[in-house]
């Protein structure tokens, strides 16, 4: 506080009711939120007034009647529905797995005695720092040995389980679990298992839920490894079938963006109702360090 | 690594000492010091259980291919010559040190790395500071819409912005035209194609980083801004005086972060140019892409084996000095 030993007394008298948020402070932020969501307008914009309408100037800024069209052009292109089935099959069982091992971990990581902890941890934090690429070519010829090459397997099994997950559930349950409730459980009896189950899981299925949501969305929008190992269509998932589209034309920015939106869209229909807990979920990871 | 340590019972409790976590450093010393060893009723084996599926998982698909991927790095490996594998020594390292394309690859990684972390870290500290006001109207949706762009696929984006960018028809060149700027080619230069792919890191991160700022913002104790109140300070005065010192931990665990990923780059740069050679000039190849070009496009996996180990020698010493940098910043200015 030293450093504010400053000469401006009039200031001090402004009391903080006064203080009202400037409004070039609104402005920023309405035009930050405008470039956040403006790209996603702009991909259906494209996507329903097809490329002839873009290249013109001025461009159309409006979304036009050609929508189902682009739709259908790209149904004629890949297979899109399989591919957001297989999308959210490998999104729902990754992200089910990531919580149940990583919650499992990461209680022993937080709350358990037992030796060789402090070591284990380290070890999890330090692979984390590791490039994910490093391993990249075994891990493709593994999955080539195991019969895995072009199947869903390739996905899931992978990333059933990550550091990453274990890090940030050690982190919520070492946060949010008091010692006192575990303690208080063990003495009245219960057994490791049921302490985890009956009073840590309910503590933090909060922060669960979250950890669940972003690996659903990690799953949904990967996409070189899932174009490593998937070569036929019927097994693609949503981001490799989008990318499809850029092959088979060129650059027909209408087809493009329409299979971009269709990816995006149901992403954007989940984040209405979970972008509050998602930010709930950065902001708690971000206090965790 | 240090953020392990701040779990551990406070030696003294003093906020300089402790690394990225200061705002707990007061509810920590009255934890009790048995914690860092776990509850000592609830021990036994179950804990090796517990850890089993993911030390397994991870033994199997995290290490042993990271293990792996170093012994290959000596070979002239070759996925069709199946089983007949070369040993070449440090063939692959030297070749790597003198091939101007790996050259080309750090540059463009570091340049972008820079182009799209400085900006980044003003706009989302910025945002964090206009987000933490008590004055805000609507914080909620503020906080919620600023975080829409991470939740998209690169793919998807990629195919926007290039878009945007386009030479023609692009609307970036379209506004500056307003401004009298000749139509750019911002795929086919070298710097304004790395201003493209900043672009889209920058609006990809720059919500989700000042979501994290705004979080440590919101754990600085209210008295430090009234007593700078009080002394006068203007909202300008207890920002430099008040915020930016406090947040130092946290700048430097997203500037880490940040590093990490940023080092790593190649979804945006293979997506906007839709090959991995990283545009017609290697203009915006990155290291990573061109480890993914040596090994599914050239078929030469152990030269990128060497890339790998190269690009994770790399991440490390730039981490590194980061870290020290930012500590030695950030050391001065709370003095």
């Amino acid at each position: 506080m030293t450093v504010l030993k400053l000469p401006t007394l009039g200031a001090a008298k402004r009391s903080p009711k006064h203080q009202r948020l400037n409004k070039i402070a609104y402005l920023l932020l309405a035009l930050m939120a405008f470039l956040s969501v403006f790209p996603f307008y702009w991909m259906f914009v494209v996507a329903s007034n097809g490329s002839d309408e873009i290249s013109k100037i001025p461009p159309t800024l409006i979304p036009g009647p050609r929508f189902l069209k682009v739709v259908a052009d790209v149904y004629s292109v890949v297979p899109f529905n399989q591919a957001l089935i297989n999308t959210a099959i490998v999104g729902i069982v990754v992200a089910v797995s990531q919580v149940l091992f990583s919650a499992l971990a990461g209680f022993a990581f937080a709350k358990l005695s037992f030796r060789g902890r402090k070591f284990m941890i380290l070890f999890v934090i330090g692979t984390m720092m590791l490039p994910s690429q490093l391993g990249i070519i075994p891990l493709f010829m593994l999955i080539s040995k195991a019969g895995w090459f072009d199947t869903l397997t390739a996905l899931i099994v992978p990333a059933l389980v990550t550091a990453f997950g274990v890090f940030w559930m050690r982190q919520i349950i070492d946060a949010q679990v008091p010692n006192e409730l575990l303690e208080a459980a063990s003495i009245d009896g219960a057994s490791v298992p049921r302490v985890y189950w009956s009073v840590v899981l309910p503590i933090i299925r909060q922060s669960a839920f979250v950890l669940g949501l972003f690996s659903f969305l990690a799953t949904w929008n990967d996409f070189l490894w899932p174009g490593l190992v998937l070569s036929s269509p019927q097994n693609f998932t949503a981001q490799i079938a989008v990318s499809q589209l850029k092959a088979s034309y060129v650059l027909d920015y209408a087809l493009n963006m329409g299979g971009a939106f269709m990816a995006t869209a149901p992403l954007l229909l989940l984040f209405i109702f979970v972008g509050r807990k998602l930010v709930t979920g950065v902001m708690d990871g971000a206090v965790k360090g | 690594m240090s953020a392990v340590v701040e779990s551990k019972p406070s030696k003294g409790g003093g906020v300089s000492k402790r690394p990225l976590t200061p705002w707990k450093a007061p509810k920590q010393s009255t934890v009790k010091p048995r914690k860092v060893n776990g509850i000592g009723s609830l021990n036994g084996n179950w804990a090796y259980l517990f850890t089993a599926p993911f030390f397994v998982m991870f033994l199997i698909f995290g290490l042993a291919p990271i293990i792996y991927s170093t012994y290959i790095a000596f070979f002239n490996w070759d996925p069709l010559a199946m089983g007949d594998q070369q040993f070449n020594g440090l063939e692959n390292f030297q070749n790597l040190l003198t091939d101007s394309r790996f050259w080309i690859a750090l540059g463009n990684t570091l340049d972008i790395w820079a182009m799209s972390t400085f900006p980044q870290m003003v706009i989302s500290i910025g945002l964090a500071a206009i987000l933490r006001s008590k004055f805000l109207k609507g914080a909620t949706f503020w906080r919620t819409i600023l975080l829409v762009p991470n939740i998209t696929s690169v793919i998807a984006i990629a195919i926007v912005f290039g878009q945007l960018f386009g030479r023609d028809f692009g609307m970036v060149n379209m506004v500056l035209g307003w401004f009298g700027i000749p139509h750019v080619d911002f795929i086919e230069g070298t710097t304004s194609s790395h201003i493209a792919i900043a672009t889209m890191i920058t609006w990809r991160w720059a919500g989700y980083n000042a979501l994290i700022f705004l979080a440590s913002m919101l754990a600085i104790p209210d008295e430090l801004y009234e007593s700078a109140q009080l002394d006068g300070a203007s909202a300008w005065q207890q920002f430099i005086y008040v915020t930016l010192p406090q947040l130092k931990n946290t700048i430097t665990f997203v500037l880490i972060v940040g590093t990490i990923g940023g080092l790593q780059v190649f979804a945006e740069p293979l997506t906007l140019g839709g090959s991995m050679d990283g545009g017609s000039s290697r203009q915006f190849s990155t290291l990573t892409l061109f480890l993914y070009e040596q090994a599914f496009v050239n078929n030469k996996w152990g030269y990128a084996a060497a890339v790998g180990i190269l690009i994770t020698v790399i991440v490390l010493i730039v981490s590194l000095i980061n870290f020290f940098i930012t500590r030695r910043l950030a050391g001065e200015d709370t003095k």
